[in-house]
C-alpha cells in the first residue's frame, strides 16, 4: 500500500511542478492575462456539464492509449506504437461501420483485431530476430497512417461525397448519416450532461482497465508477463515461455489501443481526418501511462487528469496557443521519466519504509531495447578497445 | 524522352536525393555519437525541431540586413546553422542531466523532449510573429545559387543543375562535419574513449576515464549535429518552418541502427533512404516507375515505402546489428 501511496505523491509532485511550469509559461507570454487564463485552464473541465462531459468523451481513448503503453511497461517493453495502433483501430471501426454497416460493438470488435495485429508486428519481430520495439512500432505507426489514410481516400464509400452531396474529401463520412446503428450508445447521458460527446465509452473503459488489473496482478500469465518484464533470463530459467510472451503482451497493448480508436471514432462526433501528422492520442497515452505508474487503476485517474487539463486548454485559446497544455504534459512526463529520483526523494523525506521505493520495486523496468537473448559476445573489430590507447 | 532530358531529370533526382539525405546523414550521426556514448538518443526529433526554430528564426532576424548573393549572405547562413547547433545543443542538455545524472529512464525523457518540442515550436512562433501565424518563412538567400558563387547561369549545363539546383550551406557543411566526424570517432583519444563507455563504462571508468563527461559529450554532439540538421531539413522541405520536421528524427534513428551505428554505412543508408523520398516526389515525372491509379500515391504511398523496406531489411540484418552493449543503461558507480 506504501508503495501505491509513494508512486501516487511522485506523480502528483511531477503534476504541481508542470502545472507551476504551465504558469509561468503563461505569464512570460502574455502576463495581462496570465492569471485569469490559468484559473480557466484548471477550472474549465467542471465549470459546465457539457464540458465535463467533454473530459469522459476524451478520457475514454486516453485511458485505452493508457493501459496500452502501461501494459507494455508492466511486461518489459516500450509500446510507442500506440498511436498507429489506435489510427489502425479507428480505420478498422470506421470501416466495419460505414462500409460494411455493422453494429457498434462489432465495430469495436474490428478496431481491437486491428489493433493487435498491429500490436503483434513489434513483437514478433523482437521475439524471433530480437528488433528494438521502439523502432518497428515507430515505423508502423507512420506506415500505418500512410496506409489508412492512402486507403481512405480510394475508398468512395469512407468519404461524405458517396453519401451526401459534399466536396468535403478529406475526412470520412459521418457516422450520423452513414450508419447511425455504429454509433456507441448514449443511454440516456447526453440528456443528463446536456452534451452530444458523452456517451458510454468511459465506462467501457473503466471495466477493460478493471478488467487489465485483475489480469495482472491476479493471473497465472499476468504473473508469467509482469515476470518477463522484470527479469526476462530469470523468467526463462523459471521455464516461462519469453518469447510468446513478449509476442502476447504485444498483442494485448496493440488490442487496447486498437478499442481506443474504435471509442473515439464511434462517437459520431468527430471523423477522421485525413492528415500527414501521427494522431496525438497514442503518445499522451504514454504520459498517461507514466502518470498512473502503469497500474490500471491509477491509468484511469491519470487518464482523467490529462483529458481534464486539455479541456481547460481549449479555453485558453484564442489568447494563448492551446499547444500550452502539449507543453505541460511534456514536462510532467519528462519529470515522470526519473520517477525513480524523486520516488527516493520522497521516501526519504516522508521516512516510509526504505524499500518502498528500492529500485527493484519500481513499476517501469529500465527499457534495454539491444538485450540479445543469446547472450553472445560478439565484439566488432571497430568497436573492440584497444587497451594501449586507453592507458595513454 | 531523349538523352538530354534524361540527364536533366537525373541531375535532378541526385540532386535532391543529396539534398534529403544531409539531414538524415546529420542527425544519425548525431544519434550515433549519443549512442555509441551509452545514451539512447530518441529525443532527436526533438532536437531538430528546436534547432531548426532557432535557426529559421536567426534566419529571418538577419533576413532585412542581407543582400542575396553577397558575403554578407553567406555569413548570416554560417550564423544561423551556430544558432541552431548551439540551441539544439543546449536542449539536448536536458536529455543529458535526465538520463545521466538522475538515471531516468532515456527513452521515456526522450519521449518527452519529443513532445516539448513542438509544442515549445508552436508557442514561441506564436508569440514572435503573432496569433495563428504558424509558419516561418525562409528567405530566399539562403540558397547558393551559381551567380552568388560569380559563375554565370547555364539553363543548359546538366552539371549546374545537378551542382545548384538544391545547394545550400548545410549541404556543403555536412561534408565537412562527415570527414571531422569520422576522425573524432576513429582517430582520436576521445572517440576511442566514447565508445569504451558506450560498451562498457565499468572498464572505462576503472582506467580512469569520466564516464558521465563522455557521455555527456555523446549528448552534446548529437545536439549540435541534430540542431543543424533540424535546419537543413527545413531548408530541404522548402515550404518554411511548421514546427515539425515531419518524423525525420524518427527516420534518423532508423537510418543509424540500419547503419550499424557506422559513419560510413550510416552514410550509405541516408542515401538509401533520401533516394526512395526522392523517388516518391518524382514519381509521376519519372518514365520509369509504372504509374499508379491510386488517389494520394505521392503523399502516402511512397513516403510510406522507405519505413516498410526498413523494417525489411532491419529483420534481414538483425543478425549482423550490434548496438553498443551498454546503450540504455544508466552508469552507475556502484553496479557490478
Amino acid at each position: 500500500m506504501k508503495k501505491g501511496l509513494v508512486s501516487a505523491l511522485s506523480s502528483i509532485v511531477s503534476i504541481l511542478i508542470g502545472t507551476l511550469f504551465g504558469l509561468i509559461l503563461l505569464i512570460a507570454v502574455n502576463s495581462g492575462e496570465a492569471f485569469t487564463s490559468f484559473g480557466k485552464l484548471l477550472s474549465s473541465g467542471v465549470s459546465t456539464l457539457p464540458k465535463l462531459a467533454k473530459v469522459f468523451y476524451q478520457a475514454a481513448p486516453l485511458l485505452m492509449c493508457g493501459l496500452s503503453v502501461g501494459f507494455a511497461f508492466k511486461t518489459g517493453l516500450f509500446n510507442i506504437g500506440a498511436s498507429g495502433q489506435y489510427t489502425v483501430g479507428a480505420f478498422a471501426a470506421l470501416f466495419g461501420a460505414i462500409v460494411l454497416q455493422l453494429p457498434w460493438y462489432i465495430c469495436l470488435i474490428l478496431a481491437m483485431i486491428m489493433g493487435a495485429i498491429w500490436g503483434f508486428f513489434p513483437g514478433l519481430f523482437k521475439a524471433l530476430f530480437n528488433v528494438n520495439e521502439v523502432i518497428t512500432s515507430i515505423m508502423l505507426n507512420w506506415i500505418g497512417l500512410f496506409a489508412v489514410n492512402l486507403l481512405c481516400m480510394n475508398i468512395p464509400k469512407m468519404l461524405p461525397p458517396f453519401w451526401v452531396s459534399s466536396p468535403i474529401k478529406d475526412r470520412t463520412a459521418a457516422l450520423s448519416y452513414a450508419n447511425p446503428g455504429a454509433i456507441i450508445p448514449k443511454l440516456g447521458l447526453d440528456k443528463v450532461f446536456d452534451s452530444p460527446y458523452i456517451n458510454i465509452s468511459i465506462i467501457i473503459a473503466i471495466l477493460i482497465a478493471i478488467l487489465m488489473w485483475v489480469l495482472i496482478n491476479k493471473t497465472t500469465k499476468g504473473y508469467e508477463l509482469r515476470a518477463c518484464g522484470y527479469n526476462r533470463f530469470a523468467s526463462i530459467y523459471a521455464g516461462i515461455n519469453a518469447k510468446s510472451n513478449i509476442v502476447l503482451s504485444m498483442v494485448i497493448a496493440g488490442a487496447l489501443a486498437g478499442i481506443g480508436g474504435g471509442l473515439y471514432y464511434l462517437a459520431g462526433t468527430a471523423d477522421y481526418n485525413i492528415q500527414k501528422a501521427l494522431l496525438g492520442m497514442g503518445f499522451n497515452g504514454i504520459a498517461v501511462a507514466l502518470l498512473g505508474s502503469s497500474n490500471p487503476i491509477g491509468i484511469i485517474f491519470s487518464s482523467l487528469f490529462i483529458s481534464y487539463i486539455q479541456v481547460g486548454g481549449e479555453a485558453l485559446q484564442p489568447i494563448y496557443a492551446k499547444e500550452m497544455i502539449d507543453i505541460i504534459i511534456a514536462v510532467i512526463i519528462y519529470l515522470s521519466a526519473f520517477s525513480l529520483f524523486t520516488r527516493n526523494l520522497l521516501t526519504k523525506w516522508f521516512k516510509f519504509d526504505r524499500h518502498s521505493g528500492n529500485v527493484n520495486d519500481d513499476p517501469i523496468p529500465p527499457v534495454v531495447p539491444t538485450d540479445t537473448e543469446k547472450k553472445e559476445i560478439t565484439i566488432a573489430p571497430d568497436a573492440a578497445v584497444n587497451e594501449s590507447e586507453v592507458k595513454a | 524522352m531523349s538523352g538530354f532530358e534524361m540527364g536533366m531529370a537525373l541531375a535532378d533526382v541526385l540532386s535532391a536525393t543529396i539534398l534529403f539525405a544531409v539531414p538524415l546523414l546529420l542527425v544519425a550521426m548525431g544519434g550515433m555519437f549519443s549512442e555509441r556514448s551509452g545514451v539512447i538518443n530518441i529525443a532527436l526529433e526533438g532536437i531538430m525541431i528546436v534547432g531548426a526554430l532557432f535557426g529559421c528564426l536567426m534566419l529571418r532576424w538577419l533576413d532585412p540586413a542581407v543582400t542575396a548573393g553577397t558575403l554578407n549572405s553567406f555569413i548570416a547562413m554560417l550564423v544561423a546553422i551556430l544558432f541552431a547547433a548551439v540551441t539544439g545543443a543546449a536542449f539536448s542538455m536536458l536529455l543529458a542531466f535526465a538520463s545521466i545524472n538522475l538515471k531516468a529512464d532515456q527513452t521515456i525523457g526522450g519521449t518527452a523532449l519529443n513532445m516539448l518540442a513542438p509544442a515549445f515550436a508552436i508557442v514561441l512562433t506564436w508569440v514572435i510573429q503573432g496569433q495563428g501565424q504558424t509558419t516561418i518563412l525562409i528567405p530566399t538567400w539562403s540558397r547558393i545559387t551559381a551567380a552568388s558563387l560569380g559563375i554565370t547561369p547555364n539553363s543548359s549545363s546538366i552539371l549546374q543543375k545537378f551542382l545548384f539546383s538544391n545547394l545550400y550551406m548545410t549541404t556543403i557543411l555536412t561534408v565537412i562535419l562527415f570527414a571531422v566526424a569520422v576522425i573524432l570517432l576513429y582517430k582520436t583519444k576521445f572517440g576511442l574513449r566514447l565508445r569504451a563507455c558506450g560498451e562498457h563504462p565499468q572498464a572505462a571508468d576503472s582506467v580512469g576515464i569520466n564516464v558521465y563527461r563522455m557521455r555527456y559529450s555523446g549528448v552534446f554532439i548529437s545536439g549540435i549535429l541534430g540542431g543543424i540538421g533540424g535546419l537543413a531539413f527545413t531548408l530541404a522541405a522548402g515550404s518554411g518552418f511548421q514546427s515539425s520536421v515531419a518524423g525525420y528524427g524518427f527516420l534518423a534513428l532508423a537510418v543509424m541502427i540500419f547503419g550499424n551505428w557506422k559513419p560510413w554505412s550510416i552514410l550509405g543508408a541516408a542515401l538509401f533512404f533520401s533516394f526512395f523520398k526522392v523517388i516518391g516526389a518524382y514519381a509521376s515525372s519519372l518514365p520509369f516507375i509504372p504509374t499508379v491509379r491510386l488517389e494520394g500515391v505521392s503523399t502516402y504511398f511512397w513516403p510510406m515505402l522507405p519505413y516498410l523496406i526498413t523494417m525489411v531489411l532491419l529483420i534481414l540484418t538483425s543478425k549482423k546489428s550490434r548496438a553498443p552493449k551498454a546503450e540504455g543503461i544508466p552508469y552507475d558507480k556502484g553496479s557490478r
